[in-house]
């Protein structure tokens, strides 16, 4: 029974770390200027596909890995430039309706520049699963898992501990004093499309050898990892990890225990019972909004 | 030299009359060569294209070339409505090959029925020819005819409990409906039955459950996409030691690529194109499987699925027919459809009757293992 438990466990902890790097690229945006970005799950998407595509054209993984995530965060950087920038002053509701239309833009350019098939990627290290208490997990597993602590170990050091970092803590506390202090804040927000574009690609590329990869991906992935960074509260960074790793495992076990079918319910309406009570997340700052 | 060139021009003058008068036949198609089920709509396009072409090189059907006209239905029912009322009454076609879902096909029935239009299905549930609807024919294997091919080799092995784990989608909810019906026929009991969502990445979860289910032999799964490979993954990681059964919903290639080592011993039941090389020298089937196989591969240089398979065998179907009633006249042709005898497609040697709109029969629906890497026949 226990087994089984961990089995449920493991695969949950699998999950939810896939969803916390997402959510932490919603985060990060959403620091930088209240915009929830709907096109993140495309750059889970670019990240994949391009690393399969120079894998491929014969690259090694070592250098297919960092040109797949240079090239998604040219794509992010490019995105605000062209689309979010020259809005800029229109209200949130209009900037997050424009991430919608990149998202639809980017997916139907990624099926002309790739194709509509699925892809898989080969693992990192072998696919012989690594038993542990009874349960198994895969290689490809540990490397998402450590992964995305080593990311939330640097996100935590760049954020507290450099200059630009702290700039952009700055810009999403006040955006306006943050200016009066001489914060690029323009900047701040460019910065911020092409770190979250960035850490979405390398989450695309850490699954792809799990969960395969196609040009419509980043759609599931998206609204998880957006679920995710609400349950944790938008705009944190530990809130982005917690969340993640609690839906991954809530609807592992609810699978396991519960029931199949209503799996993505279960973990829907526990988000929904959190913003009902709880509606600035776990980690979110309390907020009051001036009416 | 005057009246010669007079009578010249007047010869001229009357081939181009009658190449105006020889309009072209027209094929009307809507397919989701885009959205979630491009897998399915995007070869059956290409076929389409590759073999009215062909068919025009070689002459034509009845002296007249065909002429196809195809949209875009992106795996919507809304738009493939929308499309299927353009053929009809704008543009006028002949006859319509297409519908690459359910869903798409369904929504598309009413028109062609209330129109009087032979309309020949590319998708796979029973509902779409039972009960048997006067204008609509369909191509491919049925799901509970998978289900069927499935159970008799269970039972061909002595397996008597399963578990079943199935998707979301239409083909997949379809499809596991069909299996829970007709499993007590064969004695088939499922002891266990899983579902997982559209874009899961994860179904250990689903598979623990199955396998700690009492007694379970083997483990079924319903469905197409990324959902089976990442099922046959999971499958290998828990080490799960008995075999695993996929639906013909990933019958091609693409499905060992993507499972990678871990598709090994997968069995499926699936058109003989798959296998069109690996058949006996006699099998009827070879010849047609092996044409197209190297026609659509020497063309797209991709690996062929059944999918495009069924596009073929729907397309060569309507021009049987036609040649048939010697006409396109809507309701010949749809007469002459019916009456189809022993036509060898890629599917399956097809014998339609007034009850039967699609004609196949589980003989020529092969169950396939596979072994390093390929396909390979059942014995």
């Amino acid at each position: 029974m226990s087994a089984q438990l961990a089995q449920y466990l493991l695969g949950g902890l699998t999950v939810g770390a896939i969803y916390a790097l997402v959510a932490l690229g919603f985060s990060i945006i959403y620091n930088a200027s209240q915009v929830i970005n709907f096109a993140q799950g495309e750059f889970v998407m670019i990240g994949g596909m391009a690393t399969v595509s120079l894998a491929n054209a014969g690259l090694p993984l070592l250098l297919a890995v960092p040109v797949a995530v240079l090239a998604a965060a040219g794509v992010g950087l490019a995105l605000e430039k062209f689309a979010v920038e020259p809005a800029r002053g229109a209200s949130v509701v209009t900037l997050i309706i424009i991430t919608i239309g990149a998202s639809i833009l980017l997916r139907g350019l990624a099926t002309l520049v790739w194709d509509k098939n699925l892809h898989a990627l080969k693992p990192f290290s072998g696919e012989q699963p690594i038993e542990f208490a009874g349960a198994t997990i895969l290689p490809q597993s540990l490397w998402v898992l450590g992964v995305t602590l080593a990311i939330v170990l640097l996100l935590g050091w760049f954020f507290g501990r450099t200059l630009t970092g702290k700039a952009m803590l700055a810009t999403s506390h006040n955006p306006l004093a943050a200016q009066l202090c001489g914060v690029n804040t323009r900047f701040v927000l460019l910065l911020s499309f092409g770190l979250s574009a960035a850490l979405g690609a390398i989450a695309g590329i850490l699954i792809a050898p799990i969960t395969l990869t196609s040009w419509d991906v980043g759609v599931m992935l998206g609204l998880k990892g957006f679920a995710a960074a609400i349950l944790g509260g938008l705009g944190s960074g530990a809130g982005a990890v917690v969340g993640g790793l609690v839906l991954g495992i809530v609807e592992s076990l609810g699978a396991g225990y519960v029931s199949s079918a209503y799996k993505d319910a279960i973990a829907f309406v526990i988000i929904l019972a959190v913003l009902f009570f709880m509606p600035s997340g776990l980690f979110g700052r309390k907020s009051a909004e001036r009416v | 030299m005057r009246t010669k060139l007079l009578a010249g021009l007047a010869a001229a003058l009357f081939a181009a009359g009658v190449a105006t008068a020889q309009e072209p036949i027209k094929i009307g198609a809507f397919l989701s060569v885009t959205g979630g089920a491009a897998f399915l709509g995007d070869p059956e396009q290409k076929t389409l294209e590759l073999y009215v072409e062909k068919l025009n090189a070689a002459g034509g059907v009845l002296g007249r070339k065909l002429q196809l006209v195809s949209y875009d239905s992106a795996g919507d029912a809304e738009k493939a409505r929308t499309f299927a009322k353009r053929l009809i009454e704008q543009d006028k076609v002949d006859v319509i090959v297409g519908g690459s879902t359910t869903g798409e096909t369904m929504a598309v029935v009413p028109l062609v029925e209330a129109a009087g239009m032979p309309f020949i299905s590319l998708a796979g549930a029973v509902v779409i020819t039972e009960p048997v609807k006067k204008w609509v024919f369909k191509t491919p294997h049925t799901d509970r005819m998978a289900c069927e091919r499935i159970f008799l080799d269970m039972r061909d092995r002595k397996i008597q409990r399963i578990g079943l784990i199935s998707g979301a989608g239409g083909f997949d909810k379809s499809m596991r409906g069909e299996c829970l019906k007709v499993a007590p026929t064969y004695r088939i009991q499922i002891v266990a039955d899983e579902a997982y969502g559209g874009g899961d990445t994860d179904m250990t979860a689903q598979l623990t459950k199955i396998k700690n289910a009492a007694g379970v032999q083997a483990v079924l799964n319903a469905g197409f996409g990324a959902g089976p490979a990442i099922v046959t993954k999971n499958f290998k990681q828990l080490g799960m030691n008995m075999p695993l059964y996929q639906s013909h919903g990933v019958a091609s290639k693409e499905f060992i690529k993507l499972a990678g080592d871990a598709a090994e011993g997968v069995r499926l039941p699936a058109a003989a194109v798959l296998v069109a090389e690996a058949l006996p020298a006699g099998d009827k089937q070879k010849p047609v499987a092996v044409a197209y196989k190297k026609a659509y591969e020497a063309r797209y240089k991709q690996d062929i699925s059944t999918f495009g398979g069924h596009a073929h065998d729907g397309l060569m179907l309507a021009v049987e027919a036609m040649k048939k009633a010697g006409s396109t006249d809507k309701a010949k042709v749809r007469d002459a459809l019916e009456a189809t005898k022993g036509y060898i497609g890629t599917g399956g040697v097809v014998n339609m009757t007034p009850a039967d709109h699609m004609g196949l029969d589980l003989t020529h629906f092969r169950m396939l293992e596979v072994k390093k890497g390929n396909w390979v026949p059942v014995q």
